[in-house]
């Protein structure tokens, strides 16, 4: 594959920085994009979260980098040999590969998971080559159900015929992997927890709706998130999004419209622009009368958090701003659960029902 | 049935009560007491009993002139005809002790072990090791008390005259003692004294146990040879390593400064001075005439009053005229430190560490009484012992750590008060409390509030004295004086900033050192990834070479290297001796007596002149055996070059 050869060329890149360096009797360096809010900006006309040009250069030479520029060279030297043997493999796998003990000495490459796993996304980020691409999967972090058919690995899957269960979602489902066969759907609904979609399967709320139900059981999984997409892109199906009242939900809902801060880069794969947020919204308990008591009181964290998010530039709209300050006011935060107090079936039968008829959803 | 109320017993008459009351003999309060002696539990009764015969076997050789030569035998014995148990399991003990002393004429010998409150250290103002006299017939009494056996004792003088058997217990009412038996014997010894006492108590390993004393004391005691016979079998030999007595502590009379109005009143009693000036500058240490004189007019009492006559209101006027009166403080050379460098002997002989340090502080006074605070440190382990350890190579799985990395052992504190180990009550001890209160973070070492430092060490202090002031009766803790607070707070000051400087030295070496194996260490791994990343196809010895090029560049390249083996010694500390792998740098003592040094264990054949030290001249520190080489290493010590300071490093490699 072509594809395949330009990420091992990528690789095999790191290489000649160093072979370079050396000739030239200089401290090789590798430049590594900067992953955090102060090199993302928002690009108001794509609804995007983009990376800024800032990057950092992890020198050899230089006590405090030397160990991760060393570490950097293990993880690419795995990731070109997954290339080679046209593999995928998780993260931890990853660790375990490059985890050896150094010469004579008592040193590990790695101590623990948690310092491999920002070296690949570093690289992910300084090589430009999507996670996918580099053959590194994550856990299949979520489900979808509805009338949906999918083909992967030569094998038909019809979405429609799970039970109760629908089909779990691998990390990678670029179009060489799993292939949308055909889609009947009006739309997507994207849910935060996974006992509301259990609930609206169970319901046979798709059936109902023909709509597909999604859930990544909290943040969505790069899988769900890249499945959705091509769902809006290729079937132009509209996205809803459904998370518990809290900052924490509603920031879910920005990852899945506007993209994430840590892999801003992978905004313009993953990000869903006209994604809609349909609740619960905090204007959700006095419309459809949930009492005060099944509310939980915000807790310091939740209310820092708040106050982030009013202040990123893609949480500037009037209605987005008013939605977080009338949560601030109230002190409260209601989970998505909480609908039971009304009824099981609550969710099912009136809430999305109403939602969607009024077309009650922010943007 | 009516239950009608006892008439109240009618109270006693004076007559009645009088004839109860009657003498309380010291023997018989300290036998309900003994608790006050250290004599609480079977455990501690052990030890205080070794620690009293031990405390006056010393103090015997070195009154004698003699370099002490002890032996210590713990054996564990039987109840009645029973055979004796296993040594943890014994509750019954014989202690022995033997010294090669000046041995004690025979009339003595039955009120030295059997009579309270006798002996010849309580009356004057003299550093010893025993003051009151109680000590060794408490522990006879206490033997006595517990296994119905008597004390042994066999002493000879001279090898010309025969060695006196004595069979001796107390007789706790009158505080007399009863000879059981008394004969003259034949003696393998051909001068000293051996006691043995039969007790009940329990051996135990551990701390505060009869081995740490022994290590303890013979830390500080490096001019003595102590052996010990252990209960289990063992024999533990701590040889000398200092081959000259300490300088014989002086009495003085007592300063104004340091009396009580009693002691006073007393003292006026007793003079042989017949006026009261003459008795203040003659029976008071630092009162001249003519402050004499001074202090009669302050207390408008004529200077030629005799001093029978002062009592009542004139004492108490005399003694705050004392006490108002400026007078220099006392003399100090009656006190005998353990010295800088013996301290260091004791601590490397007994302690394996990598540094070591000492610090004897400027005599001081409380309360008109004159000491001297000395402070020991000895920190790090043993380069052998580390070697020994960690060398076995296992590749760590995730999680675990390298062994001695995650320990925090915390600090031992060794106390010492005129020489003696103080084993317990640790946390009620003035030297305790001052180590807590040192701020050892300052110096490179952790710590966390209220607990002492932590890390592989130990800190020593020794408090020298006329009178230490102890907290109880069985000297466990040097009680909180501010003055003796503050010196040993001062004292342990200045050996943690040597510890200290220490500390930064070697990790700065550490660092450099590091910096270099880090990059070494990474460049095989790199090399290696990128070849695998050119698909085999490069120069890999090149590349590594390169890359080693720019690691020696980046760390300071040969500057470092002189740094690393030249710079890290232990310039400019003194007082210190630095253990390295490479060997030892500092004076290091030598086991080995340097010819003609005078020992006391040998000339039994001539009895007649012992070499006894001039107390007039000060032994002259760094004589020739104290400069010897490091007893086992076979390199000899590095010698410190204290005339070339260490230049500060130059510019290192970027950071």
């Amino acid at each position: 594959m072509a594809k395949t050869n330009s990420v091992s060329n990528k690789l095999a890149s790191l290489a000649d920085i160093v072979i370079a360096a050396a000739n030239k009797k200089r401290d090789p360096a590798i430049k590594i994009p900067v992953r955090s809010l102060s090199n993302v900006r928002f690009n108001e006309k794509k609804g995007l979260i983009e990376m800024g040009g800032n990057t950092q250069d992890r020198t050899f030479f230089n006590v405090a980098m030397a160990k991760k520029f060393m570490q950097t060279m293990l993880v690419a030297d795995a990731l070109s040999e997954l290339q080679k043997a046209e593999l995928t493999t998780s993260l931890r796998e990853i660790y375990y590969r490059t985890k050896h003990t150094m010469a004579d000495s008592h040193e590990n490459t790695f101590d623990t998971q948690d310092e491999s796993d920002p070296i690949i996304e570093d690289l992910e980020v300084g090589l430009e080559a999507l996670r996918e691409e580099l053959h590194v999967r994550a856990e299949n972090g979520g489900t979808v159900i509805g009338p949906l058919v999918l083909e992967d690995d030569g094998d038909r899957v019809d979405c429609a015929k799970l039970g109760k269960g629908g089909y779990s979602v691998p990390s990678i489902v670029e179009e060489d992997y799993v292939s949308i066969k055909k889609c009947s759907a009006d739309f997507v609904l994207l849910v935060e927890k996974g006992t509301q979609w259990n609930r609206l399967a169970e319901d046979k709320f798709w059936k109902k709706y023909n709509c597909i139900l999604m859930t990544g059981n909290g943040q969505p999984p790069r899988g769900i998130r890249r499945l959705t997409r091509r769902l809006h892109e290729e079937k132009k199906l509209p996205v809803y999004v459904l998370v518990d009242n809290d900052p924490w939900g509603y920031y879910i809902y920005s990852v899945v419209k506007q993209g994430s801060i840590n892999l801003a880069f992978e905004s313009k794969r993953m990000a869903i622009p006209q994604a809609k947020f349909i609740g619960l919204s905090s204007a959700d308990p006095e419309k459809y009368g949930l009492p005060r008591n099944v509310g939980i009181k915000l807790n310091d964290k939740d209310i820092g958090r708040a106050k982030e998010l009013m202040n990123y530039p893609w949480f500037q709209k009037k209605e987005w701003q008013g939605e977080i300050k009338r949560m601030l006011s109230s002190g409260l935060k209601y989970e998505l659960d909480a609908l039971a107090n009304k009824d099981f079936q609550y969710l099912t039968k009136k809430y999305l029902p109403k939602k969607l008829s009024d077309k009650d959803w922010l943007d | 049935m009516a239950n009608e109320k006892k008439p109240r017993p009618a109270g006693k008459t004076a007559d009645e009560m009088g004839k109860q009351q009657r003498e309380i003999s010291v023997s018989e309060f300290f036998t309900k007491n003994r608790h006050l002696l250290g004599f609480d539990n079977p455990r501690k009764a052990l030890l205080t009993a070794v620690k009293e015969a031990v405390d006056n076997a010393l103090d015997a050789s070195e009154e004698a002139g003699l370099l002490p030569d002890i032996v210590l035998k713990l054996e564990p014995t039987g109840e009645g005809t029973n055979p004796a148990p296993p040594a943890s399991q014994a509750t019954r003990f014989r202690v022995t002790v033997v010294d090669h002393g000046p041995g004690i004429v025979r009339q003595q010998i039955p009120r030295i072990f059997a009579k309270l409150l006798y002996g010849s250290k309580f009356h004057r103002l003299r550093m010893s090791r025993g003051q009151q006299g109680i000590g060794i017939s408490a522990a006879g009494m206490y033997g006595q008390l517990t296994t119905g056996k008597p004390v042994t004792i066999i002493s000879r003088t001279g090898a010309n005259v025969p060695a006196h058997y004595f069979e001796v217990q107390i007789d706790t009412k009158k505080n007399e003692p009863l000879i059981l038996e008394r004969k003259e014997i034949e003696w393998e010894k051909h001068r000293g004294t051996q006691v043995s006492i039969e007790l009940e108590g329990r051996y135990q390993k551990g701390r505060a146990s009869v081995d740490e004393y022994m290590e303890l004391t013979a830390i500080a005691n490096p001019h003595a040879t102590f052996t010990y016979h252990a209960p289990d079998g063992e024999t533990k030999v701590y040889a000398r390593t200092i081959h000259e007595l300490p300088e014989p502590p002086r009495e003085i009379k007592p300063h104004p400064y340091g009396i009580e109005l009693g002691m006073l009143l007393k003292m006026l009693q007793d003079t042989k001075s017949h006026w009261v000036s003459g008795f203040l500058s003659t029976d008071f240490s630092r009162v001249s005439a003519q402050t004499a004189e001074e202090i009669c007019k302050a207390a408008d009492i004529h200077p030629h009053k005799r001093p029978r006559d002062v009592v009542g209101a004139d004492g108490e006027r005399l003694f705050k005229a004392l006490q108002a009166t400026k007078l220099m403080a006392p003399p100090t050379n009656c006190l005998s430190p353990i010295g800088e460098q013996a301290i260091l002997a004791g601590l490397y002989k007994q302690i394996k560490g990598e540094f070591y340090t000492a610090v004897t502080r400027p005599p001081a006074v409380y309360r008109g009484n004159p000491f001297v605070i000395e402070v020991g440190l000895a920190y790090g382990k043993h380069p052998e012992l580390q070697a020994a350890q960690p060398l076995v190579k296992k590749p760590l799985a995730e999680g675990e750590v390298h062994e001695g990395e995650d320990d925090n052992e915390l600090a031992r504190v060794i106390r010492f008060a005129n020489r003696v180990p103080l084993v317990y009550q640790q946390s009620a001890c003035a030297t305790f409390k001052a180590v807590l209160d040192t701020t050892w973070k300052n110096y490179g070492v952790s710590q966390s509030r209220g607990a002492p430092p932590a890390g592989p060490m130990a800190v020593m202090v020794h408090m020298a004295s006329v009178w230490v002031p102890f907290t109880s009766e069985s000297k466990e803790a040097i009680a909180d004086y501010d003055e003796i607070r503050k010196e040993i707070t001062l004292g342990l000051r200045e050996a943690g900033r040597r510890l200290g400087v220490f500390l930064k030295r070697r990790e700065r070496a550490a660092g450099e050192n590091r910096r270099r194996n880090i990059f070494e260490l990474y460049i095989d791994e790199v090399v290696a990834a990128c070849k695998s990343l050119k698909g085999g196809k490069l120069n890999e010895s090149k590349l590594k070479a390169q890359l080693l090029e720019i690691a020696k560049k980046k760390t300071g390249g040969e500057k470092t290297d002189e740094l690393l083996d030249k710079k890290a010694g232990p310039h400019g500390l003194p007082n210190s001796i630095i253990v390295t792998a490479e060997g030892v740098e500092g004076d290091v003592p030598a086991s080995v007596p340097p010819e003609g040094a005078p020992e006391a264990a040998a000339p039994a054949e001539a009895p007649a002149p012992e070499p006894a030290p001039e107390p007039a001249k000060p032994t002259k520190k760094g004589k020739p055996a104290k400069k010897a080489k490091p007893a086992k290493k076979a390199k000899p010590a590095k010698k410190p070059k204290p005339a070339k300071k260490p230049k500060p490093a130059k510019k290192k490699g970027k950071r």
